[in-house]
């Protein structure tokens, strides 16, 4: 299962970058960059997942003097919690950008920005 | 490892992967939004067969509810504009 | 033409890596030092039954207060970057046709439940899956199904701002607490440690990530605002 979700995750990062690259609508690649941030995350959970072991909270299922056996990683768990909320931050900042770009030009085609093209 | 939980995941990784290339195909932006909005609640289901029902809690409300929506808003403002 | 073929051959070099990273990758089997320290000393260092909101708020509570602050600095940028005069009066006669009965009524009956549901997630933050961004986000959702309802509503930029600094400013002061108190900044022992699992228990956790929520709740209410606000001239 750990190597299911890990190739998914691979798969869905490779598909978002393949897509921001070969795409010239601003909005599109930044859809495709909103799915290889899932496909990040996915791969990054499933490094913590262990087998047959349960999630990091402590309860009549998990007393706390048997945790260590019990639990999986939590570090990856919390990393994984700030990058999902960074990444929505990182998302509405692109879309603010693109919009603004969009006034400016009346196009989301980034081939027609050459301001900085040399 | 129970066959039931193999199983699920394995379907939700199918679902995750045909919802991608629905994105890369579609035709219009909305389609794109709304299929990658589709991968992050498939993902959301993954992380809690993965024993991370924090994660999960979070995808789903963030990564599969407000980004889409904050597409949404900027696409609307879009319309009325050529867009492809 | 030639685009797509680099981009493919690009991607076809990182796949490998990641092939690579993946046929050398083995499960642990046992849990590493640092997740080991973890399983066994929150339980009676922090007292927090969910050991992520315990990383999340007290072993990294500095992170977490670093992250709060980009997503103050994300919604700061998107309100600069989308600034322009508004004159008030002249967005009320848009063409838009009203929304309908239902959708009222339903957002009527169902805003105030939302609200409830996002403050149950994260006031028990440190007992069941959920906290403040998971709640704020929540909370910000019902600001959303308001926006969805009306479209020209406005909302008061001064009472999100005073909710967002307000808690901001009390989670820092926390910290400071922490500093003079307890071991350290952000230090959740200032309050009485209680019995693990019940609701007055983890000392200050459940404050401060309440502060969080309701911080992370008006900072992407505010996005949501800015971006809604913005109309075509």
């Amino acid at each position: 299962m750990v190597y299911i979700a890990m190739l998914t995750g691979f798969i869905l990062i490779l598909m978002g970058l393949y897509g921001a690259l070969t795409n010239r609508n601003i909005l599109r690649m930044i859809v495709f960059f909103t799915l290889a941030n899932t496909g990040t995350n996915v791969v990054l959970v499933s490094i913590g997942y262990m087998m047959g072991r349960k999630a990091p909270i402590l309860d009549n299922a998990v007393p706390a003097a048997e945790a260590v056996a019990r639990i999986i990683d939590p570090v990856p768990q919390a990393l994984v919690l700030t990058a999902i909320v960074i990444g929505l931050g990182i998302t509405a900042l692109m879309l603010a950008y693109a919009y603004k770009l969009y006034e400016l030009k009346r196009s989301l085609d980034i081939s027609k920005c050459r301001e900085l093209k040399w | 490892m129970s066959p039931l939980l193999l199983t699920m995941s394995v379907l939700l990784a199918a679902a995750m992967i045909v919802a991608g290339i629905v994105t890369i195909r579609a035709r219009t932006i909305s389609i794109a939004i709304l299929a990658s909005g589709a991968v992050s609640l498939f993902a959301s289901v993954m992380f809690l067969l993965l024993a991370a029902p924090d994660v999960a809690m979070t995808e789903a409300a963030i990564g599969s509810g407000l980004t889409t929506f904050l597409f949404f808003f900027v696409l609307g403002r879009i319309r009325s504009g050529n867009y492809d | 033409m030639i685009k797509h073929v680099i981009a493919l051959l690009l991607l076809i070099g990182l796949g490998a890596v990641f092939a690579g990273l993946m046929v050398g990758y083995t499960p642990d089997t046992v849990l590493n030092y640092t997740a080991n320290y973890y399983a066994e000393q929150t339980a009676s260092e922090v007292g927090a039954a969910n050991i992520v909101t315990a990383i999340i708020v007290t072993y990294r509570g500095l992170d977490t207060l670093g992250e709060v602050t980009v997503l103050f600095l994300t919604a700061a940028i998107i309100a600069l970057v989308l600034k322009r005069d508004r004159q008030p009066g002249f967005e009320a006669q848009h063409g838009w046709p009203p929304s309908g009965e239902l959708l009222h009524t339903g957002s009527r009956l169902l805003v105030p439940l939302v609200l409830l549901l996002g403050v149950y997630v994260f006031v028990k933050g440190h007992l069941s899956p959920g906290g403040g961004f998971q709640g704020g986000a929540i909370v910000a959702s019902s600001v959303l199904l308001m926006l969805l309802t009306d479209p020209l509503r406005r909302f008061s930029h001064r009472l999100i701002a005073v909710i967002e600094s307000g808690s901001g400013l009390a989670y820092v002061g926390i910290g400071f607490i922490g500093l003079l108190l307890g071991g350290g900044f952000l230090d959740n022992r200032i309050l009485p440690l209680g019995s693990l699992g019940d609701m007055f228990s983890a000392g200050a956790i459940p404050v401060i990530y309440s502060l969080i929520g309701l911080k992370v709740g008006a900072e992407f209410s505010s996005m949501m605002v800015n971006l809604s606000e913005t109309e075509e001239q």
